[in-house]
């Protein structure tokens, strides 16, 4: 019987020809990522179970980038439980302030995962890197620490629904809105413990950063995992980026899939999910008046350089509308360098933007942007669940950069 | 395993890590404190009355979004001997399974039984009995690989015992 790419992939790290949906296995990893939230758990049990040595550590990650630049005593105290952490077992992959950006921006740019390959991460969006044709999926604290010591990932081999992706998107329309329409039709658990597998005619006519985006919000479905299939733009993207080898897995033509949904992107229109779950989502024309009052434009979900750009075009000799507060957050430093070359940080600022160094800070109502009750944002992440950026009176509409920047100039949802 | 006998807190599907455990508390190490927020989003009230043994019951998708394992951590430090929902998400549900908080799949439990209804649950079985209504409903059982783990404590001392 056939595999897809993920049971292929999941096979080959486990040492085993064939792999079937439901089967537990024990998969070896190729990379396993915590922050600074995280990790702290990880590094306690790691500790407490009397753990000596890490298994590889060119193949583990930190990254400092939740509550940091460290917003308060607590914050600072995990990051030292980081830091010590990273100096005794000289972890290759240390990202502290300075060097960091938001992990699933930063492990890409960086090369650090690739095609093929076998990921676990601390966090939820941690199938991001789908994107590349990698199996990746978020797992918690005390995985990451048994990951960490052992190299090794327990799964059970997942369901697959495919997406056939046919035509190519509208402009003004990006990934955020295809990943907005899929969990808006299938809703929030719509692929449980499953994986979305992305393949068709239709993917070559997506740019790495819009399959990145999709692949981050796989999670919002309560996928294990998604993933796309491998071309020439996965391949010019970790050329420069990706110093060893990689292997690029296809789905065999006999793959068995639970359920396969075709997507027309030319049919897609710009999308917001309104409070208080991803799936509540709304076409742009349905929308109606909501005057808002904050935009975060940032996040793993759509803070890279084609984010900023989309926004730094819609911005460009704008104002902001006087009852908004627009908080641009480029996702790494690279980009951050690149939007200061491009002009972009000045059209920001001129428009009335404030622009953060990289941190999540304001998606998970950590810091950077915490908003009051009775408050509205539009914001480029990817949750709007009650409470998560602020008071648990305050809503948070998500949509994608286009809609987010042009939202701030007009004072309510709009594009 | 803890004993879980005790009374019902119900909750909606969805429910997720954040109103579980809100981000802003996550820079808190100590888990007593931390617990002391359990719930807080979504029932501010439930810190105030959970009792050792109770058990939560909810529907569809329990602990969707974040990968914390503050989640389950708080929900196991508050007393909560079991959580009994028609679904988990699956970071919860394996994060459930590696930190030892029981947690058991059964869409008839989760449609019949009522808050403040007294629950009692037999691990070994599956059977979950209500004994309020006189009712007795039966949840899947974990597989045996999931099984080892929770009887050696965990997926680090299994490891470690290995």
């Amino acid at each position: 019987m056939g595999m897809t790419m993920t049971q292929k992939i999941l096979a080959a790290h486990a040492g085993l020809d064939e792999v079937k949906a439901g089967q537990l296995i024990r998969a070896d990893l190729d990379m396993v990522l915590g922050n600074d939230i995280t990790s702290p758990v990880a590094i306690r049990e790691f500790e407490n179970t009397g753990f000596e040595e890490v298994f590889d550590k060119s193949k583990i990650s930190l990254v400092m980038d939740h509550f940091t630049p460290n917003k308060d005593i607590k914050a600072a105290e995990q990051c030292v439980q980081c830091r010590s952490f990273a100096r005794r077992f000289d972890i290759d992959n240390f990202y502290d302030v300075g060097s960091m950006g938001i992990e699933h921006a930063l492990l890409p740019e960086k090369g650090l995962v690739a095609a093929g390959e076998c990921i676990i991460g601390a966090d939820s969006h941690t199938c991001t890197y789908g994107a590349l044709g990698a199996f990746s999926t978020g797992v918690g604290s005390t995985d990451m620490a048994a990951g960490m010591a052992t190299g090794k990932a327990w799964f059970k081999v997942p369901e697959a629904i495919r997406f056939n992706l046919t035509g190519k998107l509208q402009k003004n329309v990006g990934g955020k809105d295809v990943i907005l329409h899929i969990i808006g039709m299938i809703g929030v658990d719509g692929a449980l413990y499953k994986s979305m597998e992305f393949m068709g005619d239709g993917v070559k006519n997506l740019p790495m950063d819009d399959r990145l985006c999709i692949a981050n919000m796989a999670i919002e479905a309560g996928a294990k995992n998604g993933i796309f299939i491998v071309d020439a733009e996965t391949e010019n993207y970790m050329k420069g980026r990706v110093h060893r080898p990689y292997k690029i897995y296809s789905p065999d033509d006999d793959a068995v899939y639970c359920q396969t949904i075709d997507i027309d992107l030319s049919a897609i229109k710009p999308t917001v999910a309104f409070p208080h779950l991803p799936e509540n989502t709304r076409t742009i024309d349905e929308v109606g008046d909501v005057p808002i009052h904050q935009v975060v434009i940032g996040s793993c979900t759509n803070g890279r350089l084609s984010d900023m750009a989309i926004a730094a075009d819609i911005l460009r000799g704008k104002k902001i509308h006087k009852d908004v507060r627009a908080i641009i957050i480029p996702a790494t430093q690279e980009v951050y360098k690149e939007c200061i070359k491009r002009g972009y940080l000045e059209i920001f600022i001129d428009a009335g933007c404030v622009v953060s160094t990289p941190t999540c800070g304001p998606c998970l109502g950590g810091h950077m942007g915490i908003l009051a009750a009775g408050e509205r944002c539009v914001a480029t992440t990817n949750r709007n669940f009650v409470g998560r950026m602020g008071h648990v009176d305050s809503e948070v509409y998500l949509a994608g950069p286009a809609i987010a920047a042009a939202s701030a100039v007009a004072g309510k949802i709009s594009i | 395993m803890k004993q879980a006998k005790g009374k019902v807190h119900k909750y909606g599907d969805n429910v997720d890590t954040d109103v579980i455990i809100p981000a802003r508390y996550l820079n808190i190490a100590d888990k007593k404190e931390l617990a002391a927020h359990c719930m807080e989003d979504i029932d501010p009230v439930f810190i105030g009355k959970v009792k050792e043994g109770d058990v939560i019951v909810a529907g569809y998708n329990f602990g969707c979004g974040s990968s914390r394992e503050h989640a389950p951590m708080v929900i196991k430090e508050s007393g909560i001997a079991c959580v009994i929902a028609k679904t988990f998400a699956r970071i919860f549900y394996r994060n459930s399974i590696n930190i030892g908080l029981a947690i058991l799949e059964c869409e008839e439990a989760s449609e019949r039984i009522e808050a403040g209804d007294e629950v009692s649950i037999n691990f070994d079985t599956g059977e979950i009995a209500n004994i309020t209504k006189g009712e007795t409903y039966q949840a899947q059982p974990f597989p045996d690989f999931i099984k080892k783990i929770i009887a050696k404590g965990g997926l680090l001392n299994s490891i470690k015992q290995n």
